[in-house]
């Protein structure tokens, strides 16, 4: 059994022993991007699991081991790393843990810190804590990020995305229940055998996949009913993560509404170009700004050639690149708004607004500090500026009933249909009468 | 046409309408529901059955319960906000908004130009449930509070957020002898300033406004409070005959777009839903069976007080009093703890009252007989109660709880004390209160709680609880604040959850709120071993019962839980040996007369709201005061560096050494400007500007800008901000200066250097959400202070670009205004170890406040320094301290500046014998989720007391003076027994 090392300021390591025998077990957030992410690590040697846990165990762990005014992504992450290491499940002495540090100044990069009192508390103190993180914090012996790996993540990210956009926009109007589902498994199981043997790893091929994602989309039989398209933006985690959100993704289209959910990849390049902003603004050295600089190009061409594929698909919407949402955000908040999702989530409702999704629901944790200013705090102006965007705020809590964010988002819904009801009065003859399910 | 049905279920009211085909309101009902949503709105449509039976008709529900009630049944839905939008359509034309307030929602809607609807978040409070809440606080119904109201004469500042907050401050305005006339008007108020706040979000409310919902319908001087608030004349606050059922009456005009169907099959459809319940989230029974109960009720009636024989006891007693939030609690004891007399009693709003019938009666009950040798008194109401009956003794109530548990378990190492308003527990460690734990305003859920509950689904305290004890399924409602609990309780009803599943879930709820969420408890084994439960709330046996099964171990819960306080006050009457009580006479008694007058206090800016106390024969009391100025006494003036920083950097405006040619330059003195303005002055008055500081933070300025605050739940010291920019914009300066920094000053003290989020760039929330500041110019650039070389060059560029000042002078005025801060710096420093030289020579105790720079507003603190300071301590601040003590690694990310400051000055006060902490804490304050467990830990490492005090926009000192009393006491019995 591997021994337990520390380093000079009495933190864990994760040592190369360890990376022949423990399982690391990682939080669930994004479920594709994060799927295939473990696959990655699994190709590159490590034992790597994506928790699914969920319910009750999950919340209670959380809220005993967690101070009770953090913030929701921290309680739930952390209960559900702390319920599954007691699940008995797996072997406690043979598990590590594994948490994504952004280092900015929002509470979030504290969550490593709150997971290592959490364990001390829960008599675990003995499982180990990877941080996944850009900014060169707390270095293992047995787990590095190589440039490989980085590389192939920026591919998941990616794929990611693509994956969710499509699916987002064939689920809602899918003929045989279950289809867009099928398709994603379809995508995830031909891209991830292609990564395991080293293919796919290259610019050309990668656009070949897009089309192939596409394609195996296109292939789904949809009706062609309209549907209101509902835009979802917000903190990181409970914009993505069902078990944070209360599934609210599934309570739209129950609800008859298409999710329109903006990637992850636009958020990896705002953490890059925050660095070279720093530079810019309060000053620095030039090769780290020439370096992010690099980097952020190498992720936005990527995202370009995404787009460019959903453009030539001739059936989805494409997205605007990052660039584009940049340019949105002139007026609203300065270049140096960076922690949390920063000035990026403005510019995500602005990007909706104007590609013709006025509707949106931007979630955030209940007392979350960013957003304060860059979710609630631009919604007014929001409203000033294009009266026929439909904005609600939902906190999301461990004591937030789903009655009570529900209700909310049937508001804005009856909202959303009684614009576009008037706008089809205004353009077209009254003759077409239309029900209306609400 | 059909006829159109309209059913709007709310969470505790069901409101059904029918309107023919003109739009003529057929039928309408108002009605509580007590948790039966469907069943009561079948009864209503089975007692209209006769209009209806053999039609065709259309049916639609809406209402925040009503969903459930729609999807079980299958009926259509509409959602409540869209349905009164479309009735004020219908009937009210060219209205520019609505206020609606129901049971648990509030909500305005914007007409003209494009619909705007807004609708209370998770944190609020003022609404009906929040009302009906008040009212049994004071012991009214809601009527009577309504015509208490109309004959106001004073509005008291109540915190306007949540139910819980605006409790905490109304209870002490009662203790203190406040008139009910005008804490009804108070209350009102709140829900007005607490609709305006939440909602309107920087939409201005005016032209012509329509009042809907119940309490808005019932309640006059609600209306009164709202009409006045927003200046509204007749013709434009419109309040309609069926104002209450505006949302059904929606619902049925909303109707026209659904098909319709025969009124039998969709009352079919509503009565089969009724017996379709599930509860999906339950808990383990708090009893099995009869049997176990049974046995859990021997062994807690084992811990009882001696016998006595009240009748034929003659001798010595002593009377302990506790002047409780809700109840007032009496024990008049024998030398061996002998009860005597006791008395339990809710205190209605009036103790001494109570009081004062109580020693009557124990006086006949002594005569001859039984001598009093001592009083003292402990609660909230101490010094009232303490004044009012010239008592020996006024004693915090922690010391009492203890003296009382430590009476029936000498080997008690914990406490637990719930009382009505109040949870307090602390370790007992070498026989002396060790660490504290509050409940802090927002986890409350104690005992008035599940009473207001009780009521609200028509029982009384006692048999609602007992109902809890032998259900199968309690459900699990959470364990948060009770507004969430509220929520969670409507969700439960929807579900069908029964009333014994609800009361057995509550009772569990404030148990894991207890353990959780104000112990931070993550097992049994962190509270003690030797556990005394006590507060008239561990009574109620399924609290009690769901504690043991949440801690997995038995507790001592005595047979006077709910006397405890005043047991042990009558022990500490007992220990001061007198020869005799100062305890008014029997004969003193029947003249005793009392009167409370609410004056404000002109002494200072504070304008504390003072109650005036007289007593028959010339005594006077006065409560409210946080000085002791308004009693006729000099204020005590010892040493305090936060009064020293706010007193220096008020000085901080003018003109300075320029001329102020170059014009005024407004600065909002808020936030990091607590920090950073030596600096700003300094760089813009060496410039020729002249800097025009915003006023000083006061409660009517928090209001001035309150109308343009986009969240709620951000925390005071933010909120403040607004009115201070829109003061600097009446005041028509040329500019407002107000950087957006994500990094504050590099003291090399920690990883790193930022501000939170929330300070970084409130600049940008202003300019997004403040429409006045259109009318200047409002900079909010991003500047970086700590990299000195940089920010010369890029303030240079700036400032020729903005008000064309040539580089060279700025980057001279740059230099020398780091100068100028570093001096600041220096000077507070300074300062702060001639005030520990001053403590030293005086042998004066030393308190360190370790908080946020801001935390030295008086609007923010609420006073808490004079307090302190009162008490015979002197004063320092954090930034005094923290470099005192170098760069050491935490278990945290370590990573604000202001934050790191706190974790230094705490490590520094663990190697000073003579210096103890209290750090205060914003509410809402996300970083300090944090600071607060590292700051415990390094002084509890350190062998030092950790006291925290969390403030926001409420008044009330009462929870801080328990705190630094208790304090006080623990610093005391250490001191003894070194």
């Amino acid at each position: 059994m591997a021994k337990l090392e520390y380093d000079n300021t009495g933190r864990l390591l994760f040592t190369k022993e360890m990376k022949e025998e423990y399982t690391l077990l990682i939080p669930q957030m994004l479920p594709d991007h994060f799927a295939m992410l473990v696959r990655i690590l699994q190709t590159e040697g490590y034992k790597a699991e994506m928790l699914g846990n969920t319910g009750r165990g999950v919340i209670d762990n959380g809220q005993k081991y967690v101070h009770n005014d953090a913030c929701f992504p921290a309680i739930l992450v952390i209960g559900q790393l702390i319920d599954a290491v007691k699940s008995g499940k797996y072997d406690p002495h043979k598990v590590a843990l594994v948490i994504t540090q952004t280092g900015g100044g929002c509470r979030a990069s504290n969550y490593i810190h709150m997971l290592r009192k959490a364990l001390v508390k829960a008599g675990l103190e003995f499982v180990p804590v990877i941080s996944v993180n850009l900014s060169g914090l707390e270095k293992n012996p047995g787990f590095k990020l190589s440039l490989g790996f980085i590389r192939k993540a920026v591919f998941a990210v990616i794929y990611g995305d693509l994956i969710m956009n499509v699916a987002n926009q064939v689920r809602p109007y899918e003929v045989n229940p279950g289809d867009a589902d099928a398709a994603t498994a379809d995508c995830m199981d031909f891209l991830l055998s292609d990564m395991g043997a080293g293919k796919g790893m290259t610019f050309k091929s990668m656009e070949k996949n897009f089309d192939r994602i596409i394609d195996r989309f296109k292939a789904v039989p949809v009706t062609g009913e309209e549907k209101v398209r509902v835009g979802v933006v917000g903190e990181i985690y409970v914009k993505y993560a069902p078990l944070g959100n209360n599934n609210l993704n599934e309570f739209l289209l129950s609800e008859g509404a298409e999710p329109v959910v903006p990637g992850l990849v636009d958020f990896v390049i705002f953490k890059i170009y925050n660095r070279e902003v720093d530079v810019d603004i309060y000053g620095g050295k030039w090769v780290k700004r020439a370096f992010c600089h690099f980097f952020g190009n190498y992720v936005k061409k990527y995202q370009r050639a995404m787009i460019a594929a959903l453009k030539r698909s001739g059936r989805f919407r494409a997205p605007g690149d990052f660039d584009e949402l940049h340019g949105y955000i002139k007026g609203y908040l300065g270049d140096g708004n960076k922690m949390g999702e920063g000035w990026l989530l403005t510019a995500e409702m602005l990007e909706l607004i104007h590609t013709g999704v006025p509707n949106i629901v931007c979630t955030q944790p209940f007392g979350c500090l960013p957003n304060h200013i860059v979710g609630k705090g631009m919604i007014r102006k929001l409203k000033d500026d294009y009266p026929g965007s439909n904005i609600v705020a939902i906190d999301y809590d461990p004591g937030a009933t789903k009655i009570n964010q529900e209700n909310r988002i049937k508001l804005m819904l009856a909202n959303a249909r009684a614009i576009a009801k008037q706008e089809r009065q205004e353009t077209s003859a009254p003759a077409v009468e239309e029900t209306v399910k609400v | 046409m059909s006829l159109r049905i309209g059913i709007d279920i709310g969470s505790t009211t069901v409101k059904v309408v029918v309107l023919n085909e003109n739009d003529k309101l057929l039928f309408r009902s108002y009605e509580r529901h007590y948790s039966k949503a469907r069943e009561r709105a079948c009864e209503t449509l089975s007692s209209i059955r006769d209009m209806l039976a053999g039609k065709d008709v259309k049916l639609v529900i809406t209402g925040s319960a009503g969903l459930g009630v729609a999807k079980a049944a299958g009926v259509d839905f509409v959602q409540e906000v869209y349905a009164t939008a479309a009735a004020v359509n219908r009937f009210i034309p060219s209205t520019d908004a609505v206020i609606e307030l129901g049971g648990e929602d509030a909500k305005i809607i914007f007409f003209g130009g494009a619909l705007e609807e807004r609708m209370n978040g998770s944190c609020a409070g003022g609404t009906g449930a929040f009302i009906d809440q008040m009212a049994t606080l004071m012991n009214v119904t809601a009527d009577e509070l309504d015509k208490l109201s109309l004959q106001h004469t004073k509005i008291y500042p109540i915190a306007s957020r949540c139910g819980v907050f605006a409790k905490s401050d109304i209870q002490p305005i009662l203790n203190q002898g406040g008139r009910k006339e005008d804490v009804a008007a108070s209350i009102f108020q709140a829900v007005v300033d607490q609709t305006v706040a939440g909602l309107t979000q920087g939409r201005e409310l005016k032209g012509k406004i329509v009042f809907l919902g119940g309490p808005l319908h019932f309640l006059y001087g609600l209306r009164q409070r709202f009409v006045e608030t927003l200046k509204l004349d007749g013709d434009h606050a419109i309040f309609p005959e069926d104002g209450d059922c505006f949302a059904a009456i929606g619902a049925a005009l909303c109707s026209e777009d659904y098909e319709e169907a025969p009124f039998d099959a969709l009352y079919k459809k509503l009565e089969q839903s009724v017996d379709n319940t599930s509860v999906v989230d339950t808990m383990p029974p708090l009893f099995d069976n009869e049997g176990e109960y049974e046995a859990f009720l021997t062994r807690h009636n084992a811990k009882h007080p001696p016998e006595v024989d009240a009748q034929t006891y003659t001798g010595d007693a002593y009377l302990g009093i506790d002047a409780g939030s809700t109840t007032t609690k009496m024990a008049l004891i024998t030398p061996e703890g002998g009860l005597l007399y006791t008395y339990y009693h809710s205190n209605e709003g009036n103790p001494v009252a109570i009081v004062l019938e109580q020693l009557k009666a124990i006086y006949q009950m002594c005569r001859g007989r039984i001598t009093i040798k001592g009083t003292a008194v402990t609660g909230y109401g101490e010094d009232l109660i303490k004044n009012a009956f010239s008592c020996d003794l006024g004693l915090v109530e922690t010391v009492a709880h203890y003296n009382a548990a430590a009476h029936f378990e000498p080997d008690v190492d914990f406490i637990i004390d719930i009382g009505g308003q109040d949870m307090k527990c602390f370790k007992i460690r070498g026989g002396a209160v060790d660490s504290i734990m509050l409940n802090e305003a927002c986890s409350s859920g104690c005992g008035s709680f599940i009473e207001t509950f009780a009521k609200a689904l028509g029982y009384d305290i006692a048999s609602f609880s007992k109902l809890g004890l032998f259900t199968q399924k309690p459900v699990n409602l959470g364990s948060r604040c009770t507004v969430f609990m509220n929520s969670s309780v409507k969700q439960a009803q929807k579900d069908g959850a029964t009333v014994a599943d609800i009361s057995a879930g509550l009772s569990i709820s404030i148990v894991k709120n207890a353990i959780y969420k104000v112990i931070r408890a993550a097992s049994a084994d962190d509270l003690g071993q030797h556990i005394v439960v006590q507060g008239g709330t561990f009574l109620n046996d399924a609290v009690l019962r769901a504690f043991e099964q949440e801690l997995d171990k038995n507790v001592t819960r005595p047979t006077i839980s709910g006397l405890m306080g005043a047991f042990g006050a009558a022990l500490a009457a007992r220990d001061m040996g007198l020869e005799q009580s100062s305890l008014l006479s029997e004969e003193a008694l029947a003249s005793f007369s009392h009167t409370a007058k609410p004056v404000t206090c002109g002494l200072c800016t504070n304008h504390c709201s003072l109650t005036i106390n007289q007593f028959d024969g010339g005594r006077k009391f006065i409560s409210g005061n946080r000085c002791s100025r308004p009693l006729g006494k000099e204020k005590v003036e010892n040493p305090d560096l936060m009064k020293y920083k706010y007193d220096r950097l008020r000085a901080l405006h003018g003109t300075g050494g320029g001329n102020g040619s170059r014009g005024r330059i407004g600065i909002p003195f808020g936030l990091n400007m607590y920090e950073n303005l030596p600096f700003w002055f300094g760089f813009f008055t060496r410039l020729n500007f002249e800097v025009v500081l915003s006023p000083e933070s006061s409660r009517s300025l928090y209001i001035k800008g309150q109308h343009t605050i986009p969240s709620d739940t951000v925390c005071y010291p933010a909120k403040l901000l607004h009115g201070h920019v829109e003061a600097l914009v009446e005041d028509g300066v040329d500019a407002i200066w107000y950087p957006c920094m994500s990094y504050n000053n590099d003291e090399g003290i920690g990883d790193n250097h930022f501000n939170c989020p929330v300070v970084a760039y409130y600049p940008e929330l202003l300019a997004a959400n403040v429409p006045v500041l259109k009318q200047t110019k409002f900079l909010d650039p991003y500047v970086g202070l700590w990299r000195r070389k940089d920010c010369e060059k890029r303030l240079a560029a700036m400032m020729e670009a903005e008000f064309g000042v040539p580089k060279k002078e700025t980057v001279s005025a740059v230099r020398a205004a780091y100068g100028d801060y570093d001096s600041y710096v220096a000077d507070v420093r300074s300062t702060g170890a001639e005030y520990i030289r001053y403590a030293r020579e005086h042998k004066m105790p030393i308190i360190v406040v370790c908080g946020r720079p801001y935390h030295i507003d008086p609007e923010i603190n609420h006073g808490i320094n004079d307090l302190i300071t009162s008490f015979g301590f002197v004063l320092v601040t954090e930034d005094a301290l923290s470099y005192l003590e170098g760069y050491e690694a935490r278990t945290v990310l370590n990573q604000w500046t202001f934050q790191s400051r706190m974790y230094n000055a705490a490590r520094y006060v663990c190697t000073q014998p003579d210096m103890q902490v209290v750090q205060l804490v914003s509410f809402g304050c996300g970083t300090d989720a944090i600071t607060t467990d590292e700051m415990r830990s390094i002084l509890e490492d350190g062998g030092k007391l950790y006291t925290q005090l969390k403030i926001d926009d409420i008044n009330n000192l009462g929870a801080v003076k328990i705190r630094i009393r208790s304090l006080m006491a623990a610093m005391d019995a250490r001191a003894d027994k070194e």
